[in-house]
């Protein structure tokens, strides 16, 4: 790949911009949409308290809910209410 | 953060079921998919979102129907274009499909696999480096912004830029060219 200079290398790094950060995001809970919690990330967002006890105990809110916490589920809704 | 996973240990995970890579492979490929949409076959906004989420929904469900787990670029790549020439395909129905395919598709596409795989040269280099780089060329950022972004003098940046440029290069000299989704 010695055509490519400097140059070069910049023109094509400027083809590729970020997409759009919801974009990104929605994309990446296409696991917690098929496991039916893309509700409770949503009441999540829209209610602190619910918010705030999710993330004291993920586990525990997540029982609250009906929801069996597996290690998986816990990670990937951890990650999102970290982001 | 990337990983250091290669593509093909980046879709077994997604297979086993790791929430994690899956992040990291909507996060690899996403500048690609939406490049396609946007670049190649110039969709309005939100037919592009549209189509974005279409990609990542169907390759997260079909992903074990993938033969070879390190092909899953080129695989996301023919999997954007077809949905993008179906949007265009009903957003004029009376067209004739040859003619649905915007003039120069296939050269941007090209382009575009050229720019993942300098994209995919960058991931080797030192995060400084990726982070000067891609706030300069992706995100189209000033010296000033980045300078005070980086707590770096803007007066830095350029030569920053200039040896990280170089050693990108020496990072990309040796590869083999990526395969193409055209």
């Amino acid at each position: 790949m010695s055509r490519y200079d400097e140059t070069r290398i910049g023109e094509l790094l400027r083809r590729l911009p970020p997409a759009p950060e919801g974009w990104v995001r929605a994309a990446q809970e296409l696991p917690l949409a098929r496991l039916g919690l893309d509700e409770l990330v949503r009441r999540a967002e829209a209610d602190a308290e619910f918010r705030s006890r999710l993330i004291a105990d993920l586990e525990a809110a997540l029982r609250d809910e009906g929801v069996e916490p597996d290690p998986q589920l816990v990670e990937a809704l951890r990650r999102r209410f970290q982001a | 953060m990337p990983s250091e996973l290669t593509d093909a240990a980046l879709v077994a995970r997604c297979r086993a079921g790791d929430p994690a890579a899956w992040h990291e492979l909507v996060e690899r490929f996403s500048r690609y998919v939406y490049a396609i949409s946007i670049q190649a076959f110039r969709l309005p906004h939100h037919d592009a979102e549209d189509v974005f989420q279409e990609v990542f929904a169907r390759a997260y469900q079909r992903l074990d129907k993938l033969r070879d787990d390190e092909a899953i670029r080129p695989w996301l790549g023919q999997l954007t274009r077809r949905l993008c020439i179906d949007r265009l395909r009903a957003a004029a129905r009376e067209t004739p499909a040859e003619d649905i395919e915007p003039a120069g598709a296939d050269e941007t596409i090209a382009e575009l696999d050229e720019a993942f795989a300098v994209r995919e040269a960058l991931r080797e280099a030192p995060e400084h480096c990726r982070e000067v780089l891609d706030r300069f060329f992706c995100k189209d950022e000033s010296y000033a912004t980045i300078g005070a972004a980086l707590d770096l003098p803007a007066g830095t940046i350029a030569s920053r830029i200039s040896r990280c440029l170089a050693g990108l290069r020496k990072v990309l000299e040796g590869k083999k060219p990526a395969p193409s989704a055209v």
